[in-house]
């Protein structure tokens, strides 16, 4: 296997983690502020594809697509943590869990009653299709490129947002201490709201971006909801850094897991034989690193809270 | 508002009259849908003993599910063929006895569950929620790929399994088989709660540090009940396998596991017949709903959104008192 | 239960109280990401039934939720308490294991529209059960077989790590004469495959087949053509079919499948099916509805001969497979599996739509690998 093939891999491994971290962000960030295990994460994901597709077609601008997809998401974050969500802060987990369950029903076959059963098109836009070569003679796909940099200027962005505004302030604080921030005037509801939005909007972003090389389908989320879980688990729940960890870990694991093993196997097995075990196992592999991860570290590798 | 006792005493007289009924009245199929409702009333009553006196919240219990499955699909399978297991130097030549493969089933799940529970319980809360939620997914990833056992396609076992004296194939007999079974356990579950060690096991849940100060480990305790519960919900898998005469993947899924708490969350969380009611409600809707629109999914999602919201305590909360302390 | 009437049969219920005299069972997956496939099989039949004008078939529709245990489960009721003739209508492989075996024993017969596990043409064929689409295998053979005339010799060749995946490897390897440039799995329901693109490119070779059904391969097509690999594509019409063609968009323009039916195989039967079926749904039909539909018309003919009771005649008149089907000549082998001709299609673009038009015939008269293992 050449170096250049590996370092190819590596940069698929990284877009893909990336792609995880604007998922997980919005899941971390809202369990860390709202204590909230919101499982219909995954639809929110669905909705900005859906939106992006629709937008796309009707206008043809893929960057008013993705505007759509954030502000659809968004608007659909927003909804839920009024009418719903919003009961659930004092409930317990098992609530929060059949809750969120429920949500997904719901908006998984209310996707599908208003965009009908065929998958969607979406496409990259022109200026971004098509390969590039980087130094070394890699050909690489130019639209996955920028998902690593749009990817990492979210992370970037995230980042300011919380050390360095007055909302983020309130968001670290409210984090800490619920009742301190209540006392302190800050309107707590709004402050949810916002929080839940903008998770959903990160989650909106990612499922556009992705369903440009991807299906817009029903159903889209749920198979990314479980990996941003297993990517929020790892890196400690509640931490954006350790979310940007987790999700890198995840992306570089299943990516180069997929190739490495099924080599790994055929060095003393059969090659028909070693690329089936090799690709079992490579279905496991991120399972058995979360846990790997919790055995050593109940917590995560960033998390706080026990 | 009736006391729980009578509540339990009529839910299962009113599962039993309901399969009486169809049989009277040539229904069939409302034989079959009863017993669905009981298997999965016993495999949630398991995980109940986990999620509502342990406060233990498994995301992963299809694990078991799926392993008191398979026990039951390997096993018939063999038999079916007539191809022996070759395990080493053991040799098995597969059974149709259902209490052979029940046996299998429990003994099966409960180690499952003892690795998994010594692992899992380390951790708690949302952690615990996803690393067995963790656990559930690598088994399903694996029988998707055991082309052994028909990966993703599942294994068929054309005729039921054998019980000594019964026409398993005949409804109301094998319904007749799993309600006794449901009766046991939830007789088993209710002296559980009563017993020392459920006592400790509550206990434990809402006070760790008093357990201890008594000299009790609280994480035995967790560890003892996650096993009981996994063995149970395995002895359910094995019912539902035998019940659809098939085992697939399936039962590994991360949604069968969610639709476990459902059931659980919807009838009643640590009511002894909370599980139970929460399941006849479940396949009721299911079956109901359907006939209805092609979209009955969103309904059922607002029935449980309704339940969450204003029911807390599920259905068995809005009905009955609690029983005994 | 919902009960469904051809609009001829509602129409003669409102006239006299005519009792339907034929109950046909169909399964088939109407909710969640499968969806599509299931209501072009069940919009294919309904338009067959629709047309026969015959008011004395009662089609009974439910929905699987692409769930074995609900299959069995919804076969159980039709069997036992709608007590149906025929079953028809499931798509997937996993669901028909899981209720064909138990209902073809139980005396109903069993019309596949489109799931053909080998099992079932193999050791566990039945004389109650009969294959109207194809067995798993044959349009991977198909593809092999076209990758030697077109004059491939080192291919590349992926699927999913699940039985129907290790399948379609196995059939494209029975037919293909060259080298393997590589072999891959993936896992199932993958939607990246960067990975497997970056060792497609590195491999060298000059042709890539693969079998990604649904979502996967329309990720996988639109990925493959931003990567820049210029490397030719083959694979079953699965991922070219006209519900999902759409969705891939340009990427798939100039893509060569295989298929048992396409739009533009001209014999009348087929001309009618297509102008039809568009004129009543609205949308360009898709191979699931033509198979669907032939199923249905398959149905008919075997009902003009004798009715479901008289079992022995039943099954006669199913075997010599007296209809018009939308792909011309069609018979069926020892084992009720179809022997018929397999197209190789290239995806084209008619105005703004994106469909298929036929390039060649890419296995004659074809039959299955399974039937020698059949014995009925």
């Amino acid at each position: 296997m050449s170096a250049i093939l590996i370092i190819e891999q590596v940069l698929n491994g990284l877009q893909f983690g990336v792609m995880l971290f604007l998922m997980a962000a919005g899941l971390t960030l809202i369990f860390g502020v709202m204590g909230l295990i919101n499982l219909a994460h995954g639809s929110l994901y669905m909705i900005g594809a859906f939106a992006a597709a629709a937008v796309a077609g009707a206008t043809g601008s893929f960057l008013l697509a993705l505007a759509a997809a954030m502000a659809a998401a968004a608007a659909a974050g927003a909804l839920v943590e009024l009418t719903v969500i919003r009961r659930l802060y004092a409930a317990d987990h098992l609530d929060q869990v059949l809750a969120t369950f429920a949500l997904i029903l719901i908006f998984s076959e209310g996707t599908r009653w208003i965009f009908g059963s065929f998958p969607l098109y979406l496409d990259v836009p022109a200026a971004l299709s098509g390969p590039v070569t980087l130094p070394g003679g890699i050909d690489y796909p130019r639209y996955r490129l920028a998902l690593i940099g749009a990817g990492l200027a979210v992370a970037v962005g995230l980042w300011a947002l919380t050390q360095h505004t007055r909302i983020g302030i309130r968001i670290r604080a409210g984090e800490n201490d619920r009742e301190m921030i209540a006392a302190l005037g800050v309107d707590i509801g709004r402050l949810y709201t916002l929080v839940f939005a903008l998770g959903a909007a990160l989650a909106g972003l990612a499922g556009a971006l992705v369903g440009a090389i991807q299906s817009v389908q029903v159903g889209m989320g749920e198979p990314v909801l479980i990996l941003a879980f297993v990517v929020i688990v790892i890196g400690g729940i509640g931490s954006i850094k350790g979310a940007f960890i987790g999700a890198l870990l995840v992306g570089l694991t299943d990516t180069l897991g997929g190739i490495f093993l099924p080599e790994f196997f055929k060095l003393f097995m059969e090659p028909g034989a070693a690329t089936q075990t090799g690709a079992s196992l490579a279905s496991m592999a991120i399972y058995i690193l979360m846990g790997l991860v919790l055995i050593w570290r109940p917590t995560g590798l960033f998390g706080a809270r026990a | 508002m009736i006391p729980e006792r009578w509540l339990t005493f009529a839910v299962l007289v009113g599962l039993l009259a309901v399969a009486l009924g169809a049989l009277v009245m040539d229904r069939p199929f409302t034989i079959t849908l009863a017993t669905r409702a009981t298997i999965l009333a016993l495999a949630a009553v398991g995980l109940n003993i986990a999620l509502g006196q342990g406060g233990l919240v498994s995301f992963g219990h299809a694990a078991f599910f799926g392993i008191g499955g398979y026990a039951m699909g390997i096993l018939a399978h063999h038999a079916q063929t007539f191809t022996p297991l070759e395990l080493g130097p053991l040799t098995i030549t597969g059974t149709k006895s259902m209490p052979v493969i029940w046996l299998t089933a429990v003994v099966a799940s409960a180690l499952a569950a003892l690795l998994i529970g010594l692992l899992a319980l380390r951790t708690s809360g949302v952690y615990f929620i996803m690393i067995t939620l963790a656990f559930g997914q690598m088994f399903f990833y694996f029988a998707i790929s055991w082309s052994a056992y028909g990966g993703e396609d599942g294994l068929s076992i054309y005729v039921r399994n054998d019980f000594p004296g019964l026409n398993t194939l005949d409804p109301i007999q094998f319904f007749g088989l799993c309600f006794t079974l449901l009766c046991l356990v939830l007789l088993f579950a209710g002296r559980l709660m009563r017993s020392p060690f459920g006592l400790a096991l509550n206990a434990a849940r809402q006070a760790p540090e008093r357990v201890e100060t008594v000299g009790l480990d609280p994480m035995r305790l967790r560890l003892l009940a996650f096993v009981l519960s996994g063995a149970v919900t395995g002895l359910a898998g094995a019912l539902f396998a035998d019940l659809n005469r098939f085992v697939s993947p399936a039962m590994f899924s991360w949604q069968l596991s969610g639709e476990l708490i459902v059931l659980v969350i919807l009838g009643g969380v640590a009511r002894l017949i909370g599980p139970v009611v929460g399941a006849i409600a479940f396949v009721t809707l299911e079956h109901v709903l359907g006939d209805v629109t092609e979209f009955w999914l969103i309904w059922l999602g607002v029935a449980l959104l309704l339940v969450v919201l204003f029911a807390r305590g599920g259905i068995v909360g809005l009905v009955a008192r609690r029983g005994h302390g | 239960m919902k009960t469904l009437l051809s609009a001829a049969a509602a129409a003669a219920l409102l006239a006299a109280p005519a009792m339907a005299e034929v109950k046909v069972g169909m399964i088939t997956t109407l909710s969640g990401g499968g969806a599509g496939l299931g209501l072009d099989v069940r919009d294919g039949f309904l338009l067959a039934i629709a047309q026969s004008g015959r008011d004395d078939i009662e089609v009974v529709i439910e929905d699987d939720q692409q769930k074995p245990d609900i299959a069995v489960q919804i076969a159980d009721e039709m069997i036992q308490s709608e007590r149906v003739d025929v079953m028809t209508g499931i798509i997937w492989s996993n669901l028909a294991m899981a209720v064909v075996p138990a209902a073809v024993n139980q005396g109903v017969f069993y019309l596949s529209p489109n799931a053909g596990p080998s099992q079932l043409a193999g050791p566990g064929c039945h004389e109650n059960y009969f294959n109207v689409a194809w067995q798993n295998d044959n349009l991977h053979e198909a593809a092999g077989a076209w990758a030697n005339e077109t004059g491939y010799t080192n291919s590349f060749i992926l699927a999913p790590n699940y039985p129907a995946g290790q399948d379609a490897l196995t059939g494209y390897k029975r037919f293909y004469e060259g080298e393997l440039a590589g072999e891959l799995y993936t896992q199932l329901g993958q939607t990246d495959y960067a990975a497997e693109i970056a060792q497609i490119r590195a491999s060298g070779a000059d042709s890539v087949f693969f079998f990604l059904p649904g979502g996967m391969g329309i990720s996988f097509l639109k990925q493959y053509a931003d990567s820049g690999v210029e490397i030719p594509v083959i694979g079953p019409a699965f991922s070219f079919d006209q519900g999902i063609l759409q969705a891939v968009g340009d990427a798939a323009l100039g893509v060569v499948n295989t298929s048992q039916w396409s739009k533009d195989i001209d014999n009348p039967t087929n001309a009618a099916f297509v102008e039809s079926f568009e004129a009543e749904y609205g949308r360009l039909p898709s191979l699931y509805a033509s198979q669907g539909f032939d199923t249905a018309n398959l149905l008919l003919s075997a009902l003009e001969v004798a009715e479901p009771s008289d079992a022995d005649a039943f099954r006669e008149a199913l075997r010599a497979a007296e209809f018009d089907s939308t792909r011309g000549d069609f018979a069926f082998g020892p084992n009720h599996h179809p022997i018929q001709d397999i197209y190789a299609r290239e995806v084209i673009r008619e105005g703004d739509v994106f469909t298929n038009r036929i390039v060649g015939v890419a296995l004659e008269d074809h039959a299955d690998a399974y039937a020698d293992e059949c014995s009925m």
